[in-house]
């Protein structure tokens, strides 16, 4: 099998600070791979260059393409890149306002990115859009109604439909269950799980929570100061964390 | 089937003044398929450390841990994931699963994950769920809030419902009454027909006697503390 994503040596400096550091990894179709570490660690610089969102000061992040095989996504023109965004990839973002139209109807919210691949259908539009607010649990008959009236849980899973509907390959969650009550966390973190499986979908999710990579994750990658301190399987770096800092990270965590 | 050789570990609390636990020791274990050896020796022997190891939560220091021919010892993550899903099973004494999720789908996962249609892994987890008297009332419902011996059945379904090669058992009897233990140990029966290779922490002596081929005990894998 070949990697999906194959990342080597990213780094990216705001002035003289780092924000992240000769970060390299592959991520295969199917995986699941979580970010962890303290806010400031650099996971969500990492996250936004990988995402074509900023430009990396150095490295390259290969991806494979539907039609050309093995791309290095930094030397793409922006139009290609935006191409990408719209099809093969999916950004959930931490505030469901910021990868949302808020002025426009949850149904179009979803409708409008199919349109943005060129599907002109109206009815089959509104159909898929139903579709898909019926897998992320909203009812059809809110399908008109703008996001502004949705609770906050409602907003999250309706930008996952927004997303997921294109059928990308690759969706990069910042936080996505961040900010949620425990109750919506859970049913989320369900949902997001069938629908990797269901998918096939490959997934990179930055997160501080680890109970929820314990879940969600395959693969573990600990970022501290900007530099990754650690990788491994998900399981192994929360039960036999082998850097200071990821013990101090699993031992400071709150039993319920 | 599970070749276990000179294994050794310790762990280094970083931020506890460094301090150095060596818990293993050059361990050495071999099972063969359709053979159950028991893990014995007292609390804080190595035993569940000794499966951690096995599963991969535990990294190694030393030595070689080989599952049907993949070495554990510094793989790819990739590679132990692998191995879990088709032919490593663990059944520990804790569930950990999402919450929310039916009790049906959490016993039916490990098939799903290997690609089984949803209906026949379905049914088949019904068919244990059944076997293993969870009332079908409960099926519908997220296991977080079951009595410990329902969890710990929900456990075990779900441990057996692929036919692993290997299969790892830590206490999965403990909570359970002498009709629901029968029949995990009826479980465990058809498995080694099967020609599963197991390893198990029974700290019911009477379970261990009934479908543990041989003993070990890990006390002889401790390090000498100077």
């Amino acid at each position: 099998m070949k990697p999906l994503l194959a990342v080597e040596g990213i780094s990216k400096f705001y002035g003289r600070r780092i924000g992240c550091a000769s970060v390299s990894f592959d991520l295969y179709p199917g995986e699941v791979l979580g970010i962890v570490g303290e806010s400031g660690s650099g996971k969500s610089t990492l996250l936004n260059c990988l995402a074509g969102h900023l430009t990396p000061d150095l490295g390259q992040i290969m991806f494979h393409t539907r039609t050309s095989g093995m791309q290095d996504i930094l030397q793409m023109s922006e139009s290609e890149r935006r191409m990408l965004s719209r099809t093969d990839w999916a950004f959930v973002h931490q505030h469901a306002r910021d990868g949302l139209r808020m002025s426009v109807s949850a149904g179009g919210n979803v409708g409008e990115r199919l349109m943005a691949v060129g599907e002109r259908h109206y009815g089959q539009i509104r159909e898929k859009a139903i579709d898909w607010l019926s897998r992320v649990e909203i009812a059809s008959d809110r399908v008109d109604d703008r996001p502004t009236a949705f609770s906050g849980g409602m907003q999250q899973r309706l930008q996952i439909a927004r997303n997921l509907v294109t059928g990308p390959r690759l969706v990069f969650m910042d936080e996505p269950t961040g900010g949620l009550d425990v109750s919506v966390q859970a049913r989320l973190l369900d949902l997001l799980r069938g629908l990797v499986r269901e998918m096939g979908l490959s997934a990179i999710i930055v997160t501080h929570d680890l109970a929820v990579v314990r879940l969600l994750a395959d693969r573990l990658m600990v970022m501290k100061d900007g530099y990754v301190v650690e990788t491994g399987l998900t399981d192994q770096v929360l039960d036999d964390p082998q850097h200071a800092y990821t013990q101090l990270l699993v031992s400071s965590v709150l039993q319920v | 089937m599970i070749h276990i050789t000179n294994l050794s570990k310790h762990f280094i609390l970083h931020n506890q003044g460094s301090t150095v636990i060596p818990v293993m020791n050059k361990a050495n274990l071999f099972v063969a398929p359709g053979e159950c050896v028991g893990l014995t020796g007292a609390s804080g022997a190595g035993k569940s450390t000794l499966m951690r190891m096995i599963y991969g939560n535990y990294l190694c220091q030393e030595g070689s841990i080989r599952i049907d021919g993949t070495e554990i010892v510094g793989a790819n993550p990739r590679d132990i994931i692998e191995l879990r899903r088709h032919k490593l099973g663990y059944v520990s004494q804790f569930l950990r699963v999402v919450p929310r999720v039916p009790t049906t789908s959490v016993v039916a996962d490990p098939l799903l994950s290997i690609g089984v249609a949803p209906d026949v892994a379905n049914e088949k987890a019904k068919e244990l769920l059944t076997l293993l008297n969870i009332s079908e009332r409960l099926w519908s419902l997220s296991p977080t809030t079951f009595s410990g011996g329902e969890q710990q059945r929900v456990n075990i379904a779900r441990g057996f419902i692929h036919d692993y090669p290997a299969l790892l058992l830590d206490e999965p009897t403990a909570s359970l009454d002498a009709k629901n233990r029968a029949i995990v140990l009826s479980l465990i029966e058809r498995a080694k027909a099967n020609g599963t290779a197991i390893i198990g922490i029974f700290h019911d002596e009477h379970a261990r006697d009934q479908v543990c081929d041989r003993t070990i005990d890990v006390t002889q894998f401790a390090p000498k503390v100077n």
